[in-house]
């Protein structure tokens, strides 16, 4: 088997197959729920990535320390649950990205309190900002923690085992009836930042607000989503890695995979499913199943990311 | 009379009413009216008020929601149970939304 069959004319029918077989593992977690999560599957990916040389990174999301409602009274303790699970993990992974709404308000002591948590993984953490790390008074605090070294409101690549990642900006300026927003000074600076690299090279774009439709009613999605995935059109794989929705969800398009991972506070409706997408109150004992992180496995030479979604109990 | 529908008569009698209880009094003024965020919807999603009139915006979602009208006004954060109140001083029509999620939309006609 060869790493090149890619190369030249865009995407073999193999390797739509290959994202098919991964995107089906993410959709039987995802019916599953996690029930039967078993650790045996964890194992295996993680021994296969053993054998090949490779890399794999955590995605966490939709902290909201600070919340502290009836869906879930304690955001801050299930956080704590998903980081003592990410330091369990028997492969460290080699970082992890944090896709948005870190806090609930955008408090200091929020933001305060969500560190003093996360950086217990002792793992890099890549963030992207959420709709809800944004209101504060002068909208400067995530920032502050957080922009050093970014572009405009945040957004910034980095390249980490062979993988180029974008973390994007889909939060600000949203418009009245519309979704989430890149805007063009982003969009700009995206083809920019992708121009010159090799086709072969697998990307991974990470931002908040999914950058795929998934349901407009409830303003999930980008409204120039489309723009930025035009610009990933000719590379051989692209993950799009998004939060916000608080449940797993996954397509996959030609080359792109989409994937949305689980929030650690509260779980929300299924598009549709209820009359807003506010936090969805489950019983006590449910609650854990449908909190969790996302690990993100990267074989070289195969050119392909596999998902794998973990409850913070199954 | 022109023809109503079931919200504008609602709130036309509403103010009929007020207006009747008001009218002793020497302070007289427009009666302030209330809109309730309830998931993910300003209830009414349209108001039409007289010059001089307050509204006041009420979250009850368990989420923070904003008022926003471009250029007109601009609510905080609004945590739960929290309010924002604006008296429309100018006739117009403003429409406004939630600036965090967007597809929440509504408007004020001030006449």
């Amino acid at each position: 088997m060869s790493g090149h069959d890619h190369e030249g004319d865009g995407v073999s029918r193999r390797k739509v197959l290959e994202c098919m077989t991964w995107a089906g593992t993410g959709v039987l977690w995802t019916v599953t729920g996690g029930v039967p999560r078993s650790l045996g599957i964890i194992d295996s990916a993680e021994a296969a990535t053993a054998a090949a040389p490779g890399m794999s990174f955590l995605q966490i999301s939709d902290s909201h320390v600070g919340f502290d409602k009836p869906a879930n009274p304690n955001a801050l303790g299930t956080l704590e649950e998903a980081v003592n699970k990410i330091n369990a993990m028997p492969a460290k992974p080699s970082f992890m990205i944090h896709t948005g709404d870190i806090t609930h308000l955008s408090k200091a002591a929020e933001f305060d309190n969500a560190e003093r948590i996360i950086s217990q993984t002792k793992l890099d953490v890549h963030y992207v900002p959420g709709e809800h790390d944004f209101i504060d008074e002068e909208v400067k605090l995530y920032r502050e923690r957080y922009g050093r070294g970014t572009k405009g409101h945040g957004w910034y690549s980095f390249d980490a085992g062979g993988v180029h990642f974008v973390g994007l900006v889909n939060v600000v300026d949203l418009k009245a009836g519309g979704l989430g927003n890149l805007g063009a000074e982003q969009l700009a600076w995206l083809e920019d930042d992708l121009r010159g690299k090799s086709k072969s090279t697998p990307i991974v774009l990470f931002a908040h607000i999914p950058l795929w439709t998934v349901y407009p009613e409830w303003g999930w999605g980008t409204e120039d989503g489309g723009r930025a995935l035009e610009y990933v059109k000719g590379f051989g794989s692209v993950t799009v890695l998004n939060g916000h929705i608080h449940q797993v969800m996954q397509k996959v398009e030609g080359n792109v995979t989409f994937h949305t991972a689980r929030s650690t506070a509260f779980p929300q409706p299924a598009p549709g499913a209820a009359p807003s997408p506010g936090p969805m109150k489950v019983e006590d004992a449910r609650l854990r199943s449908m909190l969790g992180v996302a690990s993100i496995n990267f074989k070289q030479n195969e050119q392909r990311l596999a998902i794998i979604d973990t409850p913070l109990q199954g | 009379m022109k023809t109503l529908n079931r919200r504008d008569f609602a709130v036309d009698l509403g103010l009929a009413l007020a207006a009747a209880i008001l009218l002793p009094a020497t302070t007289a003024r427009a009666d302030d009216l209330e809109v309730h965020i309830d998931n993910f919807v300003f209830q009414p999603a349209e108001l039409k008020i007289k010059v001089g009139t307050t509204v006041t915006w009420t979250n009850r979602d368990d989420i923070p929601h904003t008022v926003v009208s471009a250029g007109k006004f601009r609510s905080k954060t609004l945590d739960t149970d929290d309010k924002f109140s604006f008296t429309f001083t100018n006739a117009g029509d403003y429409k406004y939304f939630c600036s965090l999620h967007p597809h929440m939309t509504g408007m004020i006609k001030v006449e």
